[in-house]
């Protein structure tokens, strides 16, 4: 028997999934949609009777307070649906995901009716449209693609659905494949590479090719998918750990492996010159970079992209990547517990017009929404704070958005290292395996283009994050118990990369016919490869089986033996008896043949930037406040749950509204104790054109400084790095991406602030055929994230940005310089040219340690960085925050910049500066913990309204209200 | 004084089990997780305590709606058990989820009185989408009503902060909202003008006829200190408490 349970909203209640698409409707142009009705709708597959499913309906399905339903019975009445109250089934649309896509709720209402006693064999969802009768095919057909379905995921079915039956998967018949890799000559190997999805260079298919030659054989699929999944830029880095041969203006460099020798060779030197007191744990090695915390506990961050799934389906690409990088701290040492998340985005423009998009290429407003609610569903549900991110927009990342994910967990001092023994079992916990995510690894190293929709379907994969809580709560328990020698997460790869990781140094055995899945039909390769979601692998000595599995019953979750380790130093795969596959773990490791690339930079001819003088800039203030960047990000925050565990210190809004934008979230990750952790970024890719030396600076000093800001401890901030890059097999590309990593190592030296973990993504780029028939290409900017894992001694003496009292002193700490290039000033005003700017070295971290040491003594009211925007932006945020107004004069900054233009010292974008606000009692002492450095009193807090600003000539050149300024502010993105 | 063992009942997808757990034994009581399969299993545990807490999270994932899965098991399968707990002189606390479960599985709003609801016997009130119709996380200022809520006893107004999509309670009609109004039910309430989610009469949290069962959206354990609430910059730091805790403390106390 197959039923349908459609559920509609009440009839006095607003119908909202309804309202959504109407309104979509509207901004999509399609004017022949005038109503709309929706209802949800669940199809239950098994022997279930009229009345049985009448109780399912309403004791479960149902909720009869605010809702009403209409059964349809699927196996005798076809057509009619007498029950239904909806009148017009001829524009009916009807959504459900493609046979074999993850379906969570149905899952789950599956076994909640088994365990409820009934017979219930699948169960399908399906969200249902009603239109007008008269509403225009083609809109109809626009709407299903754009609003209502996505079809890298779900399929629309127009009309009255028939089905008889919800079976899923087919019977596999095993066939070893192998191939005629020896016989192929190089345009052969091209093709083979390109079309199987592989997306190796010539030279590695060469090697491998060689290497089968002299085995005397010809590989197996599986055997090739391991070595292009291992080798892939996606898990090996081969550009960033590859050679470089460098060339600028001034020098020419060559580096053996890039990483090692700038982002490293720092984190190095640094911990050579703690000595002792050097205070990383674990760096660049394992899934997670680990510093110490306190006696008790280690600290570990992870960040990483998930770009390419997120271009195509925005909801299950972000979901996953947040869901992945959890994976990687739950992977770390022997497993450690997360505390929060961060997430950093980066659209292209919302207002853009539907019409100017190319084809394959979602509206950046339904990539924003998607992203968004994709962390938002995963993060929340995992009972993982979000604590802090950004949002960038430009244009150029149209068609190829930026979705970086991070996550911050707790290690056990002691459980920071991790060997799997021979004997072992290999342990595949968590979610089955099915076809998702196949090639999701080989996937991000090819560019995208309006035909990786459907090329690489099968690369977007829909998340459960409750298996993966359910997953995270076993292996605390199991770790605590001793249950287990090492772990990793299944990630990009599958298990193919897991066990090829935790084996690398000893060999293993794997019996792919063992493991779950979730439907039948994969082959051997489809279940070594697939990178079905909520799996991680773990090694467990026999004699702790027993133990392992029962706890992980006990709560639900699955576990399956797949394998052991072995002490051959060899990769094999078996199915049944089979064996389809058998490498040797040296040549998958070490093997592949190492990436020469050439670089260059020049660096692009400044020019000048001229602003003429203005009698006010009240205007421009108000512009930049509004610019999409700067602008408020309430609408994304308020979805995310950021006090879950009760560890919320100082949130991303505070102030007297709780609205104000904070400069770095503080979290205590453990109630008994006050020490706390301070998580910031830092990121501007506006700099990248004109140097990305200084934007990577910058983008460090941002990080810094908005840790600082906070309360952070200068001398315990550790920094992860995340290159996202346009095509590096461009040498002026890569050329920009040596130039920011040099960045990198001088800037963390000078600041003695280590690099503990990173990733990168390259090949950032996306090309369309535009209506003269030729073929564009657009790269994304020079991206490169920061994100800080900063400590405080004492939660309690933590800073908020809003300005406090009335009265007290504002101050400007660190120099103004003139560096407008790349401003938020130019970007409100079009201007170009300028210098983009700098960071001194020796200065900074002297600020740095200074204020931290003024906050440490309570004599700072209130502290906020300056970035985008510059000193004007600062000042307004502070004051609207605090609901106070403030009264401050340009004057005093004229001996100490040098600078005689109102419009420099308002807006300049100027490294390594703060606002600060100290009671007139306080500033004496103030000033002599700041002795030597940068410091100028420029006002005072008033009670408002106004945010007034003197200029150099003591003219008035800001006044306006704090409350237009911040509703300018939270306007843009205030969405519904 | 006599300490009172609190059963944190965690279900696939609860998350906020910990802090509730210890924001009980801060207070003095002692707090054991227990997993929700654990009492199918073997109903009889819940005699061993005499507060019942559901924290906060995502059920089974909120498949459905929210608690409607860990409701139904608490209906379909622990009737006899729980109705012997909500007949002693015992405790019980939803938060959030918590609330949600506690409203779907039909311990609230009526307690005893009603327990186990039979099928074909609708329920009374709902929690549903919230107006915005979006998950939402912010603080808000809330009163207690004209309530016997034994969790609330000495507390007049108090900041919480809320973190769900499904808060809005819905009645039937008025008249379940005036017997509610009459016998002291409406146990906690969002300020009318800075109501977050559209509830029906700003409830934020309902009690049974005895005061002793609780449901409510807030959460009370993200208030346990100064440092938790958001104004805690703006304000003199006289001490390391917030106000949540007289909440746990009341239930404690009810036991000494």
């Amino acid at each position: 028997m197959l039923w349908e349970i459609e559920i509609y909203p009440a009839k006095h209640l607003p119908d909202r999934e309804a309202d959504r698409v109407r309104s979509q409707c509207r901004a999509l142009g399609a004017v022949s949609i005038r109503e709309v009705r929706s209802a949800r709708s669940f199809l239950i597959e098994g022997n279930v009777s009229d009345s049985q499913i009448e109780n399912i309906a309403t004791g479960f399905l149902v909720d009869t307070v605010v809702e009403t339903h209409s059964l349809v019975n699927h196996s005798t009445s076809q057509d009619s649906n007498p029950k239904s109250e909806i009148p017009n089934p001829k524009s009916l649309l009807n959504v459900l995901y493609k046979p074999g896509v993850t379906d969570n709720v149905a899952d789950s209402i599956r076994r909640a009716l088994v365990e409820l006693g009934h017979a219930v064999t699948a169960v399908r969802t399906c969200q249902k449209y009603w239109f007008n009768d008269d509403a225009d095919q083609a809109d109809l057909a626009r709407v299903a693609g754009k609003v209502l379905a996505n079809d890298a995921i779900q399929q629309v079915v127009w009309g009255p659905l028939h089905l008889s039956n919800l079976a899923v998967g087919s019977e596999y018949a095993y066939r070893l494949v192998t191939v005629a890799l020896r016989g192929m000559n190089d345009e052969q190997l091209a093709r083979l590479s390109r079309e199987g999805q592989l997306y190796l260079s010539l030279p590695e298919m060469q090697t491998i090719r060689g290497y089968f030659a002299e085995l005397g054989r010809d590989p197996t699929d599986a055997e090739l998918e391991t070595i292009a999944q291992t080798w892939s830029e996606h898990c090996s880095h081969k550009t960033l750990r590859g050679r470089v041969r460098y060339r600028d203006d001034e020098r020419s460099l060559n580096f053996d492996n890039l990483l090692k020798e700038t982002v490293f060779a720092a984190t190095a030197e640094i911990r050579q010159r703690l000595g002792s007191e050097d205070w990383c744990i674990s760096v660049f090695q394992d899934n997670a970079g680990v510093v110490r915390f306190d006696d008790r506990q280690h600290v570990c961050m992870k960040v990483e992209t998930h770009n390419h799934p997120s271009a195509l389906e925005p909801y299950g690409g972000a979901n996953t990547g947040l869901g992945g990088v959890i994976r990687d701290p739950m992977g770390t040492g022997l497993g450690a517990r997360p505390v929060c998340n961060t997430d950093v985005f980066c659209f292209a423009p919302p207002e853009m017009d539907y019409k100017q998009l190319p084809a394959g290429v979602l509206h950046p407003r339904v990539v924003a929404r998607g992203v968004v609610s994709g962390v938002r569903d995963y993060g929340n549900r995992m009972g993982i704070p979000t604590v802090n991110g950004a949002i960038f927009f430009d244009k150029r990342y149209l068609g190829n958005p930026l979705v970086y994910c991070g996550n911050v967990a707790m290690l056990p001092v002691g459980k920071e290292s991790k060997a799997a023994c021979k004997d072992d079992y290999i342990v595949a916990v968590g979610g089955r395996t099915g076809r998702d995510g196949i090639h999701g690894a080989t996937f991000s190293s090819a560019e995208l283009t309006h035909e990786s929709e459907t090329l690489s379907g099968g690369a977007v994969q829909i998340g459960n994050a409750v298996v993966e809580k359910m997953v995270l709560d076993v292996i605390l328990a199991a770790r605590d118990q001793g249950l287990y020698t090492a772990i990793t997460d299944c990630g990009a790869g599958g298990f193919s990369s897991a066990v090829g990781e935790m084996g690398a140094e000893s060999g293993a055995e794997v019996w792919l016919d063992k493991a779950p899945l979730k439907y039948s039909g994969l082959s051997y390769t489809e279940i070594w490869i697939s990178e079905a979601q909520e799996r991680m692998v773990l090694a467990v000595p026999p004699g702790n089986w027993e133990a392992f599995e029962r706890l992980c019953r006990s709560e639900g979750v699955e576990a399956t033996v797949i394998g052991k380790f072995t002490d051959t130093q060899q990769l094999v795969l078996k199915f049944n008896d089979g064996e389809v596959g058998r490498l040797s773990m040296h040549f998958l490791h070490d093997g592949r043949p190492p990436v020469v690339r050439d670089a260059v930079f020049a660096v692009p001819p400044q020019s000048p930037l001229a602003v003429s003088h203005q009698p006010r800039y009240d205007d421009d203030l108000r512009k930049i406040l509004g610019s999409l960047n700067v602008c408020s990000k309430e609408w994304v925050i308020r979805q995310y749950d950021h006090e879950v565990q009760a560890g919320s210190v100082i949130k991303p809004l505070v102030g007297v509204a709780c609205d104000g934008p904070s400069d770095a979230a503080v979290v205590r990750p453990d109630l008994e104790s006050f020490r706390g952790l301070v998580i910031s970024n830092g990121m501007n890719p506006r700099y990248g054109d004109f140097d990305p030396y200084w934007m990577a600076a910058s983008a460090i000093d941002e990080a810094m400084r908005n840790c600082v800001a906070v309360g952070a401890d200068p001398a315990r901030v550790a920094i992860l790095d995340n290159f996202c890059w346009g095509n590096t097999d461009r040498a002026e590309t890569l050329g920009s991406l040596v130039r920011a990593a040099l960045a990198c190592r001088d800037v963390a030296i000078a600041y003695g602030t280590p690099f503990i973990s990173g990733k990168d993504s390259l090949n950032n780029e996306f090309s369309y055929v535009d209506g003269a028939g030729r073929k564009q290409t657009v790269a994304i900017p020079p991206s490169l994230l920061i994100s800080a894992l900063g400590q405080i001694a004492d939660v309690r003496k933590a800073v908020t940005m809003d300005a406090k009292e009335a009265g007290n002193i504002i101050a400007l700490v660190g120099t103004t310089s003139d560096e407008l290039g790349g401003s938020h000033l130019a970007l409100v005003k079009g201007l170009s040219g300028g210098a983009a700017p700098r960071v001194d070295l020796g200065t900074a971290p002297r600020i740095f340690r200074a204020l931290h040491k003024a906050i440490q003594a309570r004599l700072v009211r209130s502290c906020h960085d300056l970035s985008e925007g510059g000193l004007a932006v600062a000042a307004a945020e502070m004051a609207f925050a605090g609901g106070l107004g403030l009264e401050l004069g340009l004057k005093p900054l004229v001996d100490q910049s040098g600078i005689s233009s109102d419009a420099v010292l308002l807006f300049s974008e100027s490294n390594s500066r703060f606002l600060v606000e100290v009671a007139p009692q306080m500033w004496s002492q103030f000033v002599s913990h700041l002795d030597g450095l940068p410091l100028v009193e420029l006002g005072r807090v008033t009670a408002g309204p106004n945010i007034a600003i003197r200029g150099i000539d003591g003219s008035v050149v800001i006044d306006s209200s704090g409350q237009d300024l911040k509703q300018a502010w939270k306007e843009p993105l205030a969405w519904e | 004084m006599p300490v009172p063992h609190v059963i944190v009942l965690r279900a696939p997808g609860t998350n906020c089990d910990v802090e509730t757990a210890h924001a009980f034994e801060h207070c003095g009581a002692r707090a054991t997780p227990v997993h929700l399969f654990r009492v199918l299993e073997r109903p009889d545990i819940l005699k061993d305590f005499q507060i019942l807490c559901i924290p906060g999270g995502f059920s089974y994932g909120d498949d459905v709606g929210a608690g409607v899965i860990f409701g139904g098991q608490l209906r379909s399968r622990l009737g006899g058990a729980l109705r012997e707990f909500l007949q002693a002189d015992k405790l019980v606390l939803g938060i959030c989820n918590g609330f949600q479960v506690l409203m779907k599985s039909g311990i609230l709003p009526a307690g005893a009185e009603r327990w186990p609801a039979t099928d074909g016997d609708p329920p009374d009130a709902t929690l549903t989408w919230n107006d915005n119709g979006r998950y939402t996380a912010r603080w808000v200022k809330l009163h207690t009503g004209d309530s016997r809520s034994v969790f609330l006893q000495g507390i007049g107004a108090i900041d919480l902060p809320i973190a769900h999509a499904e808060g809005k309670v819905v009645a039937r009609n008025d008249d379940i909202v005036n017997e509610w109004r009459k016998r002291g039910q409406i146990a906690l309430c969002y300020q009318h003008d800075d109501n977050p989610n559209g509830s029906t009469a700003d409830i934020a949290g309902l009690a049974d006829p005895t005061g002793r069962v609780l449901g409510l959206m807030p959460h009370p354990e993200r208030n346990m200190y100064a440092t938790q609430h958001p104004h805690w910059t703006r304000r003199p730091q006289d001490s390391d408490e917030g106000d949540g805790m007289k909440l746990f403390r009341n239930a404690v106390e009810y036991f000494g």
